[in-house]
């Protein structure tokens, strides 16, 4: 990983009368969240949250509603005044800035795209995606130019001159999609962008969110409710609950060693031979295991070496940057699958 | 609307306690409600016809007299005060020379000749292009024909005049209430300062500032568009205010996420999604002008309220009803083009259109000039200038209009009459005697003390004021009376309101027939009501309360449709799965539920009565409006009427507060859910 894109400090927003010293009162922000509210009246929906985001790294926040995640992604560009820490971007810190520079930041930084997609109904689909743009001053020709691009980018090419209400969700979020990328930022946030969608739809905008991360390499931050999504889009998790973070980690750490019982709840229906890599499931090499049986990496998703593992007459070697740690064979990828089932 | 309350209530508490088990204490509420009710019956059995304060008509107090002589005083130091001077008098002609522009253009010009400067087919044809350019061509017809048809009833003159007026009046209002209600929709603390004075504006009944505006303006036409601008600009200021205000939350995070100025959000996002609300507030501007502007016939604004007055006074119900007719048509033309332009400003309405924008504004030229063609004509043309004498047939309407109602008021005389003094003898004047006999301390602490019940020390304070104002201005009697039929008529619309609000709130069907006559009964102006009540009535005080009641009853309709139909699909099936018959699902679900609806129908209801109410002193309702009127017309009363005004104010803000107080929650459940937060 490069030098992190943003890295967030000690961040917190605390809503309700006199929210803004709770943070510096090491007794209060100690609290937890009910006994806040019941002793200030103040709801803290971000609680001291620290973490980084690569560049080109998709960073996932995921929890349920009212965890506080919809207010975080708001807070990197002070959509919602965060109380206090710090947010920074390229080195510089977005509470700092005044509101020329937050202005820029919006308009050429870190655009988002949003749950109930927030398209100017009186506006077509070409005005819509070039908003943006006009709202920082580009010509006419300019933007059109540009917007045209990303319309045929974002899938709606021919849909140009149609309005919002003439389109379906999942088009629609296309539009939002694109006015977000028109501007050409380093970074999207999205904010549950899929959830109003049906599945369907949401699994067409999910492949097409991958598929426009390996083209553009675009840096993004990913909120949702839905583990699966998380898991499937994310190179990185971040588990909220009450405003605080749980766990941060590569889909497969939540999974294979979740950091206590809320997630190890919340990670027991999903498929572990999906999401868990070979290296969770390895044993030491055996005895009896030929030196020239078939080697697979440590980084493999278990379900992918179910093929070799069961063509294969004895174990199978598992490597790791280029040294063998261990091995696996039928029982142990067949008790992976087995739990997943006993769980469901 | 208090007195009422206390007299039901009590009552109906007390029955319900005496059947239950003591589940609930009697409320402190119910019980001083109750004690009021009970003081006032006694007192005014052992009391009544004492200090009534009562003041016959032509009897001035000290106070109307100081106010005629400030009256002189204008009058004698208009041309030298320097305040009249600099401010009063520019002012004053600056607004004339826009009315007179648009009054000589379209009514009549300078020459004396009462031929408008571009004739009456000038006229039909570029109001009717007008119409075409801002809404479509079916307004447009609707345009020409009226107009047409105003010639017709003879009235072309005064129909042009009243358009006239109403047009300086509209520009005025969107010159001072689209930037106010922009300013008051971005910014919450402009808004905080101007809701309130909006609020006051709305319930002062549009005759009170007749006179202190003649007084400093003179009667004419710039009093009475500067009276028109007052009550028709608060709807523009409200609307444009909420339209820029209410975007929806997530199209205005969006648009802040891309870096928007304030600016910038409100040229590309606020107004343009505003636009519509914008334009129904002209709508309602319009319609509110067109009925002041008839009203301001009484400051000698020209136009057809001025042929209403004057059918009024002489009780000629043919020449009423044939300029009613007028108003009414005129009602409907500004009605449609003002809705049909806010259509065409709905978002995405241009993709709707039939016909290509090019190809309308091809038409749009091409009719133009048929129209300059019809100017041209106008001007050059007897026939195109004057309305020709020969197709006058207003001689014959009024005629048979006359004989019509002479008619009905004979033939009909065994109902209506029966039907007048049985209301007037069973309920008003017992009421009325009610009010008016009750020794006015004592009727004084009744209310109060019902004040304080619902609304504690502060609405009490309030009401005391208004009471007090009320007796130094000398005019407690009248304002009983006043009182008394405002408040019959509003019981009666509250009935009204209830019986067609369920009908309407429980049945789409219902919903489907009353609306359009409810929406067009709200845009007619309040005198086009005294018109056929008159016919039937004769010139009495019953005329009046039922041309109130008429006048308020379509709001009050509607408000308490609007609050059933809003009750949650759920509950209503909750309460049907478990059986309940329709009566009890409307008495125990959705009456209930609509209390705020209802209590808001009663607050409106009680406003628009009070309104017309005064304005039927112009056929013989007694009380303040008598004293308004009386005011107007004979200078020695200047002062009276002036107090009766004031008087009227004072009432409404009475009215007004106990109403929303009656409306609020009662005390206690307010400090147990405070209790609750802590």
């Amino acid at each position: 990983m490069s030098s992190p894109d943003i890295s967030v400090r000690n961040l917190w927003k605390v809503f309700g009368p006199g929210g803004e010293k709770i943070p510096k009162n090491p007794e209060l922000s100690s609290l937890s969240s009910g006994e806040l509210l019941e002793r200030t009246g103040c709801n803290a929906a971000v609680r001291d949250m620290n973490f980084d985001v690569a560049k080109g790294e998709v960073f996932v926040v995921m929890g349920l509603s009212g965890s506080g995640k919809s207010t975080l992604i708001r807070c990197l560009t002070r959509l919602i005044e965060p109380t206090s820490g710090s947010v920074l971007v390229d080195g510089k810190d977005v509470l700092d800035a005044g509101t020329t520079e937050l202005r820029e930041l919006r308009r050429r930084k870190m655009s988002m795209v949003f749950q109930h997609f927030g398209l100017l109904p009186h506006r077509t689909v070409l005005d819509n995606v070039s908003y943006g743009l006009q709202i920082r001053g580009a010509s006419k020709n300019e933007r059109y130019a540009k917007s045209r691009e990303i319309i045929e980018l974002v899938g709606l090419k021919g849909y140009e001159q149609h309005f919002p209400d003439q389109l379906s969700g999942g088009m629609q979020q296309r539009v939002g999609l694109g006015r977000a990328l028109a501007g050409d930022p380093d970074t999207i946030l999205f904010d549950e962008p899929f959830s109003a969608l049906d599945p369907l739809i949401r699994r067409d905008m999910q492949a097409e969110v991958i598929r426009l991360h390996k083209e553009m390499g675009k840096t993004m931050v990913f909120v949702t409710h839905d583990l699966s999504e998380a898991l499937k889009l994310g190179d990185r998790i971040l588990i909220m609950r009450n405003g605080e973070t749980v766990q941060c980690g590569t889909g497969d750490d939540l999974v294979g060693s979740p950091a206590d019982k809320y997630i190890a709840d919340f990670v027991s229906e999903v498929p572990r031979a999906d999401v868990l890599t070979l290296k969770w499931i390895t044993n030491p090499v055996a005895l009896g295991t030929p030196g020239d049986a078939p080697v697979l990496s440590a980084g493999t998703i278990i379900r992918d070496a179910i093929p070799t593992v069961m063509n294969s007459s004895c174990p199978v070697l598992v490597e790791d940057s280029g040294r063998i740690t261990g091995q696996i064979d039928r029982d142990s990828i067949l008790s992976v699958i087995r739990s997943t089932e006993v769980a469901a | 609307m208090m007195s009422t309350l206390v007299r039901d209530r009590a009552p109906v508490q007390t029955s319900a306690n005496a059947l239950r088990p003591p589940r609930k204490r009697l409320s402190r509420r119910a019980v001083l409600l109750g004690a009021a009710g009970v003081l006032w019956l006694l007192g005014f059995l052992f009391l009544h016809g004492t200090s009534t304060l009562t003041l016959p008509a032509s009897e001035l107090t000290d106070l109307h007299r100081s106010l005629n002589q400030f009256n002189a005083w204008v009058a004698s130091n208009r041309a030298d005060n320097p305040v009249f001077q600099y401010v009063f008098t520019p002012f004053r002609s600056a607004v004339d020379s826009v009315a007179n522009l648009f009054t000589s253009t379209f009514a009549a010009s300078s020459t004396g000749l009462r031929l408008p400067e571009i004739g009456w087919l000038g006229t039909v044809g570029l109001l009717s292009w007008i119409a075409f350019a801002v809404g479509n061509a079916r307004v447009g017809l609707l345009t020409a024909a009226a107009f047409t048809f105003f010639g017709l009833q003879g009235l072309f003159t005064e129909a042009a005049y009243t358009f006239a007026l109403v047009l300086t009046a509209v520009l005025f209002s969107l010159l001072i209430g689209i930037p106010l209600g922009v300013l008051a929709g971005i910014s919450g603390r402009v808004s905080q300062v101007i809701t309130p004075v909006l609020d006051f504006m709305q319930i002062l009944p549009t005759f009170v500032y007749l006179a202190p505006l003649a007084l400093i303006f003179l009667i004419g036409p710039a009093s009475a568009v500067i009276a028109t601008v007052i009550y028709a600009v608060p709807p523009l200021i409200r609307l444009t205010a909420h339209g820029i205000r209410n975007i929806p939350e997530n199209t205005r995070e969006a648009s802040d996420s891309l870096g928007t100025t304030g600016f910038q959000r409100l040229l590309t996002l606020q107004l343009p999604l505003a636009r519509r609300t914008i334009v129904m507030g002209i709508n309602q501007s319009t319609m509110a002008a067109l009925s002041m502007v008839t009203i301001a016939a009484l400051i000698a604004a020209p136009g057809l309220g001025q042929v209403v007055v004057r059918a009024l006074q002489s009780l000629d119900v043919g020449t009423a009803v044939n300029a009613g007719l007028s108003i009414v048509l005129l009602a409907i033309v500004l009605d449609r083009v003002t809705t049909a332009a806010s259509r065409r400003a709905e978002p995405g309405a241009a993709r709707k259109r039939r016909i290509s924008r090019r190809s309308r504004y091809i038409l749009l030229a091409v009719s133009l000039v048929v129209v300059l063609v019809m100017v041209q004509l106008s001007r050059t043309m007897l026939w195109a200038a004057a309305f020709p004498k020969n197709l006058n047939f207003g001689p014959d309407i009024v005629s048979g209009v006359g004989a019509a109602s002479a008619w009905l008021q004979t033939n009909l005389s065994l109902f209506t009459v029966s039907f007048r003094e049985a209301l007037t003898n069973g309920i008003l004047n017992p009421f009325q005697s009610l009010l008016a006999d009750t020794p006015f301390y004592l009727l004084v602490a009744v209310v109060l003390v019902a004040a304080y019940a619902l609304g504690g020390w502060k609405l009490a304070l309030v009401t005391a004021s208004c009471l007090a104002a009320i007796i130094y201005l000398g005019l407690w009697s009248d304002a009983m009376v006043t009182l008394a039929s405002t408040l019959v008529a509003t019981a009666v619309v509250m009935v009204l309101g209830i019986i067609f609000g369920v009908a309407m709130g429980r049945s789409n069907k219902v919903d489907q027939i009353m609306r359009p006559m409810l929406d067009a009964g709200q845009t007619m102006p309040a005198f086009v009501y005294l018109v056929p009540f008159l016919g039937l009535f004769g010139a009495t005080r019953f005329t009046a309360i039922v041309a109130g009641i008429i006048y308020a009853a379509p709001v009050a309709i509607k408000i308490t449709a609007d609050g059933i139909a809003a009750i949650s699909p759920t509950v209503m099936e909750a309460a049907v799965s478990s059986g309940s018959t329709p009566w009890q699902v409307i008495t125990k679900v959705q009456l209930p539920m609509a209390r705020k609806s209802l209590a808001l129908a009663a607050n409106q209801g009680l406003i628009y009565v009070l309104a017309m109410v005064v304005v039927g002193a112009l056929v013989g309702a007694g009380g303040l409006g008598y004293d308004v009127v009386a005011g107007f017309v004979q200078s020695s009363l200047f002062g009276k009427g002036l107090a009766a005004g004031l008087a009227i104010v004072f009432l409404g803000i009475l009215l007004d507060r106990i109403t929303q107080a009656a409306a609020a929650d009662p005390v206690r459940k307010i400090r147990s859910a405070k209790s609750s937060a802590h």
